[in-house]
This record gives structure tokens, C-alpha cells and sequence, in this order.
């Protein structure tokens, strides 16, 4: 063939243009593919409680025996359709347990026999640096805006990386269906349960902000759970921050949590 | 020709043969006999029929994200109704048969959605 170099470059060129304008289309089309569905808008409820960052504060110090715990975890476990299973497969959102396992960092031999002895209530810390967050593959669990760090259950595959990622025990993997734990029709028909083969924690009762309602375990404890925005130092918490001595769990770990206890 | 007869015979028998799936799709039932019944007191979807038909998995999709995600709990359809964004609570309410209307659909369409594993079906006839 007697081309010459000149039509060949030409040749080049634009078959390089048309292949660069063919994939510059192709891309917008895939665009367009990840653009909204529905007709409509989205927006935030009118109602709805919103923080920069919310954050807990336990007053232990008002909590005399594990049984001043009952009635907040019946009613997170009731809210959320939390099943109780016995043995080592329980689901757990709210938890007791005791001094040298909540603070292990603050342990020493002779801590007085009240500290040590007494029960502390365990949830979903909400870590500002949320190891499960970054050890999740599918990013089923993920950190809101406000500071939640919350689940998308459909995402989740049960890998339970986060709970191995964890610091503080507060995910739970559904070795078995929920709902034969549960009372028929479930406690709360207004919420979902969860399946077998996915991981679970506490919201933060994110789906209760939403609505204006304060998380169900601080309405239980009629005032000596806070709940407020941490960023805000009008809030609650940050007043009851300011005012007494708090501790958090293990905060050599650098996870930042979100809940605070008054000891 | 050879065997004309026989020949055209068969060639006929096969075009209607080999065109049947068309003839029994254009002739037989199309999917709006699925006889799902839809909900009594409310008569219209958040959105038009059409949309909701072809698209509510996609919508359901999206509302998951934007509530789940974005804290976008509130859904403005086209016509400025604003609905909570909640499978259980807000579609399930009118769409509270499932044998009648979730089901029947599904099963024609041979689509096992386990939307129920978790999300609670409504008890039927309230």
C-alpha cells in the first residue's frame, strides 16, 4: 500500500477524535444513569432534631442498682424490635456490664468496692473516628453528618469486619432469625426487624429524631440520660460536660465516642 | 416445483410454529391482568400510575438512600404532597394487602423481592 506518512497521521488523528468524542458520550449516558428517579424532591422533615454532632451523657451516678437500667433497655429493645436470645448469639443495642470491663484503661486493684461493683450501661459509642466505618467493604455501615453512625442493613453482608474492628463490643451479628425471638405481631409494628446474616448496634434512634423525639433511652430515663448537640455549648451535654467530671471508654484508642459517662 | 403441496404446507406450518411466542405475547394476557386489587379509600400513588409501575423498585431504592443516608426523611412528589419516606409506614398503610397486590404482581413476574425478611407485611383486611 503507498500511503504517505502525512494521510497516515491524518488517519490518526481522527479516528483518535472520534474515539475521544464516542467516549466523552458514553460517560455522559452513565451520568445521566446515576441521576434521581423520582420526579419529586427530597428534604428534611419539619420536625426533625438536627446537631452538628450529637453526643450522650450518662449520669451513673443517679443509677443506684442494674435494675435503674431495666426500663431504658426495655424500651430500646421495644422501640426496635430488639430480640432477647440466650447464650453467647443475644443481640445487643443496650447492655450492662461492669467497671473493669467497660473502663479497662481506668482499672487499678483498688478502686473503691461501689466503682468497681457497680453496673454501667453499654450502647453504640458513635465514634467521630469509627473503626467499622472504615473496615466495612460494602459501606452498609457509614458516619452521618450529625455524628451518627448508622446501618444500612441492605448493604450488609456479613462479613462482620466491624465487629471484629469494634472496640467496644457494640455490633451484633444475627446468627439466627430474629423474629422467632420476638413476640408475633413484634413489639414496635412501625419498624422493621432485621434478618439472619446481617450486623446490628444502636441508631442512636436516629428514625426517632426524624420525627422530633428524643432517642427512646433518654425519654426512659427521665433525665439522667442527656442527649444534645456537642457543638453547641448551650447544649445539655455540654453543660453537664462542663460542670462534672466524665470519663469515656477507651479513649487511648483515638475513636473519639460519642458517649460520655459521669461517674 | 417438486411436492408443492407438501412443501408450502410445511413451510407455512413452520413460519407459525417458529412466530408462535410472538402470537401468544401479542394475543394472550399482558401484565395489567395480573388482577392485582389495588387499595380501596385511596386512589392516588405518590406518583402517577405509570411511574409507580415501572419504576418503584428504583424509587424504593432511592427513598432507602436519601433516608437512610441524607437524612432526607420527607418525600415532595411532583404534585407538592409531601410524604414520609417509609416503606412500612407510609406505603404499606394503603398498600396494606400484600397477598392482593404485592404478591400477585411479584409471583406473574417471577420476582422474589425479600423486602419481608425484615419490613413488617401489613396483617391483611385492616
Amino acid at each position: 500500500m503507498n500511503t504517505s506518512r502525512r494521510s497516515f497521521l491524518k488517519v490518526v488523528g481522527l479516528s483518535a477524535f472520534a474515539l475521544s468524542s464516542g467516549m466523552a458520550s458514553l460517560a455522559g449516558t452513565a451520568g445521566a444513569a446515576g441521576a434521581q428517579i423520582a420526579p419529586g424532591r427530597y428534604e428534611r422533615g419539619a420536625k426533625a432534631l438536627t446537631a452538628k454532632r450529637w453526643a450522650m451523657v450518662i449520669d451513673t451516678r443517679q443509677f443506684h442498682s442494674p435494675e435503674d437500667y431495666e426500663a431504658l433497655i426495655e424500651a430500646c429493645h421495644k422501640v426496635h424490635n430488639v430480640p432477647h436470645i440466650p447464650g453467647n448469639q443475644n443481640i445487643k443495642w443496650f447492655w450492662l456490664d461492669k467497671y473493669d470491663r467497660v473502663f479497662p484503661d481506668d482499672m487499678n486493684a483498688h478502686i473503691n468496692t461501689k466503682t468497681r461493683q457497680a453496673e454501667y450501661p453499654l450502647l453504640c459509642n458513635h465514634c467521630s473516628n469509627p473503626p467499622c466505618v472504615r473496615v466495612c467493604p460494602t459501606q452498609a455501615t457509614y458516619k452521618m453528618e450529625d455524628g451518627i453512625v448508622a446501618m444500612d442493613y441492605h448493604r450488609c453482608i456479613g462479613c462482620r469486619f466491624c465487629m471484629a474492628g469494634c472496640p467496644y463490643g457494640a455490633r451484633s451479628f444475627n446468627f439466627v432469625d430474629p423474629r422467632k425471638y420476638l413476640s408475633d405481631p413484634v413489639p414496635n409494628p412501625a419498624f422493621p426487624t432485621r434478618m439472619i446474616g446481617v450486623v446490628e448496634k444502636c441508631t442512636f434512634c436516629a428514625e426517632r429524631l426524624a420525627e422530633g423525639k428524643m432517642p427512646a433511652c433518654v425519654e426512659a430515663s427521665g433525665g439522667k440520660v442527656l442527649f444534645g448537640d456537642l457543638e453547641d455549648p448551650n447544649s445539655t451535654v455540654r453543660q453537664a460536660l462542663a460542670a462534672n467530671y466524665s470519663i469515656r471508654r477507651k479513649p487511648n484508642l483515638g475513636t473519639q465516642p460519642g458517649v460520655y459517662y459521669l461517674i | 416445483m417438486y411436492n408443492a403441496k407438501a412443501v408450502i404446507t410445511g413451510i407455512v406450518i413452520f413460519v407459525v410454529l417458529f412466530s408462535s411466542p410472538f402470537w401468544v405475547g401479542y394475543l394472550g394476557q399482558n401484565y395489567t391482568k395480573t388482577d392485582i386489587v389495588l387499595p380501596k379509600d385511596e386512589k392516588n400513588c405518590i406518583e402517577d400510575v405509570e411511574f409507580m409501575r415501572a419504576q418503584h423498585m428504583r424509587l424504593l431504592n432511592e427513598w432507602r438512600d436519601e433516608a437512610l443516608r441524607k437524612e432526607n426523611r420527607v418525600y415532595v412528589s411532583k404534585d407538592g404532597k409531601k410524604w414520609a419516606i417509609s416503606l412500612q409506614n407510609t406505603c404499606l398503610k394503603c398498600h396494606n394487602n400484600y397477598k392482593e397486590f404485592c404478591e400477585k404482581c411479584h409471583v406473574a413476574n417471577s420476582v422474589y423481592p425479600y423486602c419481608w425478611t425484615c419490613h413488617i407485611i401489613p396483617t391483611e383486611g385492616k
